[in-house]
């Protein structure tokens, strides 16, 4: 009797613990954003300028605000085909096959791939590709960073999305294979319908993944502390600056660093949950 | 009713063509979203085989200044990077340590207690967590334990930022796997007044072990690769360290400074090599088992 209370005890304590490090990781990254908040208000959000230079120190959050969406959405848009069509070899044309096993398995391998492998392909092997394409700034910017977070990505949004086809009730498919439409009809007309909430989530979810990324990002964007001129220019993002910065950071820059890791700890949650929550309200 | 208009207009044979179209541009997409893999897997072994050797594990990197002479003069560049292996081990070691425990009887908690407003909170935390970038995750270990603890760069530090970054994947794959045992396992040993810990021990965790297993190889392959955090935590070392409290390196963090180093570039192929070959290794070994016992 006494040993299961200890037991149930111990089991509270233990998931008590993860609601104390999340909090705590809140009150942490808040009260070490408040010095950048207090010197700047909520001018550190909206400006555009970051010196580090003593005496003029000057920081805002915008050009890595506007660097990670715009990395992100790219990367998103990239990525949407490609990650659509694997969901639909696996989960539709070559369910259950062999061949969808080998292919799902590469798939999932692709999320394996360490952050910093990603930048050293896209920086010895994309670049190259992109710079005899013509691209500027010898191959640094938003887009090159855009193609390497959109493969790595795309594990993300397609194991969801070919879960949630495989579920899609074959009556419903059945149905309109008996009124003559095609395969392709059925899927517009039927699979995706049926399937759109998920697929939805996984876009939003592996949205969410890009805006966090940073090695591979820091690599490839140019690392320039100003709002992008283009798709093509140099940039940066809220990860890749801390990475980068934080180096030789103290005083105000490091309370600034740390405030832009409290919007991006913002940001990705509040991305998170309404991919969850869609998720949640399917079931 | 505008999808049936669809199905019936077009004649027949431009609808099949159709059809095998987008099946070809399915295929053909599906294709080019994996050639990546292929492609860095090809790259990494091409460049980088050649380097790797028993040296290559057990001794430490040159300086700047060997490798220099030895890529002048058209050699293999000597030396390895040992510092970066016991680094990675020790600090994955430690991140398990701590989470995969705290992970575990969290996961517990919340298949015992499905419905209670504190479970549902704290998964609902936990997928929050595993969406943070690992990056924050860094200043978070920098803010708790670099300035406060350790005060300075330490692989404590280093493996507190990997531990959170694991603890909510191994949370929710323990409560994942404990769903799947049936109930009359649980309630045939609760009936015979077995104590609840034993419960745990003797039933839940050896019936639901192969799944546990899974779990946590793939937070292990997971947390192998990161490099952002290390960065922010254990900054590197050009010396073997065990020590806890000290500046440590890890594989990740030297392909970074070797990235950074143009005497020492070649070394970039044979550690990714390395490392990508413990990932992929972790993640293939723990999809086998998972497909082993389903």
């Amino acid at each position: 009797m006494n040993t299961d209370k200890i037991t149930k005890a111990v089991l509270f304590a233990s998931s008590f613990l993860i609601l104390l490090i999340a909090g705590g990781m809140i009150f942490s990254l808040a009260s070490g954003a408040v010095p950048a908040f207090k010197s700047f208000g909520l001018n550190f959000i909206w400006g555009n300028v970051w010196n580090p230079t003593e005496g003029s120190e000057n920081y805002g959050a915008l050009p890595f605000i506007v660097g990670t969406v715009l990395t992100s959405l790219v990367a998103l848009l990239i990525s949407l085909p490609l990650s659509f069509s694997a969901s639909l070899f696996l989960g539709e044309y070559y369910h259950g096959t062999r061949l969808a096993k080998i292919l799902g398995t590469m798939v999932d391998l692709l999320a394996g791939i360490p952050s910093i492998v990603y930048g050293l392909w896209g920086f010895y092997v994309l670049r190259p590709v992109l710079i005899s394409l013509g691209l500027p700034n010898q191959g640094f910017g938003i887009f090159t960073a855009s193609i390497i977070l959109a493969i790595m990505i795309i594990p993300y949004a397609t194991s969801l999305s070919t879960e949630i086809i495989t579920m899609v009730p074959g009556e419903l498919k059945e149905a309109a294979y008996s009124l003559g439409a095609t395969r392709m009809e059925v899927i517009f007309s039927v699979v995706v319908p049926s399937a759109r909430s998920g697929i939805i989530a996984g876009y939003i979810l592996s949205f969410g993944r890009a805006l966090g990324e940073t090695m591979a990002v820091t690599m490839l964007i140019g690392n320039a502390n100003r709002i992008p001129d283009s798709f093509f220019g140099t940039g940066n993002t809220m990860a890749s600056v801390i990475a980068n910065q934080f180096g030789e950071a103290d005083g105000l820059k490091l309370s600034s660093l740390i405030a832009i890791g409290l919007l991006l700890f913002l940001i990705t949650g509040l991305i998170n949950s309404l991919g969850k929550f869609i998720i949640k309200k399917m079931e | 009713m505008e999808s049936a208009a669809k199905l019936s207009s077009g004649n027949l044979e431009r609808r099949s063509l159709k059809d095998r179209l987008f099946k070809g541009i399915v295929i053909l997409l599906s294709m080019v979203t994996i050639s990546p893999i292929v492609l860095i897997i090809y790259k990494l072994i091409e460049k980088g085989i050649r380097q790797i050797s028993f040296d290559f594990i057990l001794k430490t990197p040159p300086d700047t200044f060997q490798a220099m002479t030895a890529v002048s003069n058209g050699e293999i560049i000597p030396g390895g990077i040992a510092n970066g292996i016991t680094g990675t081990l020790l600090m994955v070691s430690l991140a398990s340590v701590m989470a995969i425990p705290v992970g575990v009887v969290t996961g517990i908690y919340l298949y015992e207690n499905p419905g209670k407003p504190l479970a549902n909170l704290t998964r609902n935390i936990s997928d929050i967590l595993q969406g943070v970038p690992s990056i924050v995750l860094g200043l978070i270990a920098y803010i708790w334990v670099v300035k406060p603890i350790t005060s300075g760069y330490s692989a404590l530090a280093g493996s507190v930022s990997l531990a959170i970054m694991m603890l909510p994947m191994i949370v929710r794959s323990t409560e994942e796997t404990l769903k799947m045992i049936p109930q009359s396992i649980k309630e045939a040993a609760l009936a015979l007044g077995v104590p609840y810990y034993k419960v745990i021990l003797r039933v839940l965790i050896p019936t639901g072990f192969s799944g546990l297993l899974t779990g946590i190889l793939l937070g292990i392959s997971r947390i192998l690769g990161e490099t952002a955090p290390l960065m922010l935590t254990a900054l590197g070392s050009s010396v073997i360290n065990l020590d806890i409290t000290k500046p440590t390196s890890a594989v990740p963090l030297l392909i970074w400074e070797f990235y950074n180093d143009p005497n020492m570039v070649d070394l970039i192929w044979s550690s990714s090599l390395l490392l990508m070959a413990m990932v992929l290794g972790l993640n293939l070994l723990s999809k086998s088992i998972a497909a082993r016992t389903k």
